[in-house]
């Protein structure tokens, strides 16, 4: 292990700004000003309106975008150091909006095979791994077909698949989900909560669900390149109307305990779930 | 416009190994001004069905009629106006893909809306006007429109560019407009206000509307009827709010119903007589205090 890995940060951001295309008439300022400290076994997820920057944001975890201004240290190592950006790519997985982009293979089974066979991973434990990989997404049944064949949801699955046979130690999700139906969505967040808790895999999850952000143990917010906040879950959403002003909105229940309160019937702010919230209408009514 | 389909029945790779049935005699009918939601779990036969509705698709078995018109009847003459039929069918039923970079081709985003107008025959001045409208039913007019309307489309976020892929279709006007996960991506004021537009679109020129998703809050404000289809076979159909109440069929499908209703029903089954089909929030909270107040509660103690 070198020192590096002995640090309590797995990301560090400071002064991160990216422009897309500078210096051309087609200059596009995506992130400003960008400080973030992302802690080893974190559960990290990042909400903020359409072209906020979040995607830009998580493509820098991995060197897929280098700074133009500031800089990005993964496990210690600077992305802009190209005798690094192996090692960063092995430390930083990642899976991305649109799944057709992902596809390296011709059959599922390969396709998620790719990223250990280029860690040159020895052949059984491949094996083992894309086995478990697409157990893990209940995608086993179709190993043998063709991935750009395969539905919206199905392509999803197999990305993310592809991703976790790697074993990275952070794993950034940019709207993995969004095509999933709510159980496959449901089952993905809680297997990738699970490999959080137990093997302390780093999650970037990235998602237009408030409702995942619940999942949480800190909630950034980005508005217009710039993150304008950064809190456990139950105090971002405690700030509705900030959230609103910028386009985003709080999850259903927590809308349904503002209604409340406007009723005269308040409900502590610490009821974040459907769970939660019936549990306290229930014990208050008796 | 109506829409039907008669036994419809899609293969794929018939005949190899890994032949699938993705539509499985499906019938259905559409009619005109109607909103119909389809919602089933991953690879439940959705994409595939709706590319039946303007011939993207040609059904393995079975038929599908657009305005009582038959878009592949075997007879010879018929066949050979085939394509130009085609063409005007695409025309009237605008489909919006899962994934907008399938629809995304022109080098800028002002280009890519206005293809469709000007192939339609519109002039400068109409195509202008029609990618506004359709730049400002998507959220992105205003300040932002400058500035985006001459970049390349590929450059966007996925957000900004699910929304020019909606944008290009609206700005053809078509009489039926088929959405497949039209809000996924979307930040919350985007999504409301991508429904607010078709809600308005469906009120002023009697579009017929047909909307695939996973996310039950768009299907009931834009739809009436639900269609559940599972392993590419209609499972359950009816009005929107009554199937959404049958949460237990739902969930059996890795379906769920929002957090809403989930909230009601788990009330209800802690023995609370309250209405669970509610879907909005404000009314559940009036239902709620209803409930809490009513004789044997003790609303006081809410306050604890
Ligand atoms: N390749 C690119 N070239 C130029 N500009 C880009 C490029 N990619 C993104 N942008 C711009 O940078 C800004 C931030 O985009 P980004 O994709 O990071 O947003 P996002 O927060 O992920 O949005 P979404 O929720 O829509 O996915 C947007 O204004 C976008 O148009
Ligand atoms: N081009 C294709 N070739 C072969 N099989 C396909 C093709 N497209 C889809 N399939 C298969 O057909 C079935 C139905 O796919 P379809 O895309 O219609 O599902 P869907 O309901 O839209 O799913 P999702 O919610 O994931 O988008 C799936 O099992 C899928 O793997
Ligand atoms: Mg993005
Ligand atoms: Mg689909």
């Amino acid at each position: 292990m070198s020192c590096a890995a002995a640090e309590k940060e797995i990301i560090e951001i400071d002064g991160l700004g990216h422009r897309y295309g500078a210096g051309t008439d087609y200059e596009v300022k995506a992130l400003e000003d960008v400080d973030l400290r992302i802690v080893r076994g974190e559960f990290l997820v990042v909400i903020g309106p359409n072209g906020s920057g979040k995607s830009t944001l998580a493509r820098h975890a991995n060197g897929l975008l280098l700074p133009t201004e500031g800089r990005v240290l993964v496990d210690g190592m600077d992305t802009r150091d190209p005798n690094r950006l192996w090692d960063i790519r092995r430390t930083v997985g990642m899976v991305f909006q649109n799944p057709d982009n992902q596809i390296v293979a011709t059959v599922v089974e390969e396709d998620i095979a790719f990223g250990p066979e280029n860690l040159g991973v020895p052949t059984e434990e491949i094996r083992r791994r894309v086995d478990e990989a697409m157990a893990l997404v209940d995608m086993g049944e179709f190993s043998r077909h063709a991935p750009h064949l395969l539905s919206g949801g199905q392509k999803q699955r197999v990305a993310i698949a592809g991703a976790l046979a790697m074993r990275p130690r952070c794993l950034v999700l940019d709207e993995a989900t969004a095509m999933l139906d709510p159980r496959g969505r449901q089952e993905v967040l809680r297997t990738v909560r699970r490999l959080n808790r137990e093997e302390g895999l780093t999650v970037i999850h990235i998602t237009h669900f408030m409702e995942e952000a619940l999942e949480a143990d800190r909630v950034v917010v980005m508005d217009r390149g710039r993150i304008v906040m950064d809190a456990p879950p139950g105090e971002v959403f405690g700030r509705a109307a900030e959230l609103e002003d910028i386009g985003l909105a709080v999850p259903q229940v927590i809308e349904v305990r503002r209604h409340l309160s406007d009723r005269g019937l308040s409900v502590p702010s610490s009821v974040l779930t459907v769970e939660e919230l019936v549990e306290h209408l229930c014990q208050s009514r008796r | 416009m109506s829409i039907e389909t008669v036994d419809l029945t899609h293969v794929y790779m018939a005949g190899t190994p890994n032949a699938l049935t993705a539509v499985d005699r499906v019938s259905l009918r559409m009619g005109d001004g109607e909103a119909v939601g389809i919602m089933g779990p991953t690879g439940s036969g959705k994409s595939t069905l709706v590319q039946h509705f303007n011939g993207l698709l040609r059904p393995t078995s079975g038929r599908v009629l657009v305005d009582g018109e038959d878009l592949w009847r075997a007879d010879e003459t018929h066949r050979r106006g085939r394509k130009a039929d085609l063409r005007s069918i695409r025309r009237k039923v605008g489909l919006i893909f899962q994934f907008p970079e399938h629809q995304l081709f022109e080098e800028t985003v002002y280009e890519d809306i206005a293809f469709g107008p000007r192939n339609l025959g519109l002039g400068e001045a109409e195509t202008r006007e029609r990618v506004a409208d359709a730049l400002s039913a998507v959220g992105l007019a205003g300040d932002a429109v400058e500035d985006i309307s001459r970049r390349s489309p590929f450059s966007l976020s996925g957000g900004q560019m699910r929304r020019v892929a909606i944008a290009g279709v609206l700005a053809m006007q078509p009489g039926t407009l088929v959405l497949d996960e039209p809000t996924a991506g979307l930040d919350p004021r985007g999504r409301r206000g991508l429904l607010e537009a078709l809600i308005r679109l469906r009120r002023e020129r009697n579009l017929t509307l047909i909307v695939v998703s996973h996310n039950m809050e768009d299907l009931a404000s834009l739809t009436e009827r639900v269609l559940v289809l599972d392993r590419g076979r209609v499972v359950e159909e009816g009005p929107t709010r009554q199937v959404f109440s049958r949460l237990d069929v739902l969930r059996e499908l890795g379906l769920d119903a929002p957090p809403v209703v989930s909230l009601m029903q788990g009330l209800a089954a802690r023995g609370a007589e309250v209405r669970t089909d509610l879907l909005d929030p404000a009314e559940a909270a009036a239902e709620i205090e209803r409930w809490m107040r009513s004789k044997g509660g003790d609303p006081d103690r809410v306050h604890a």
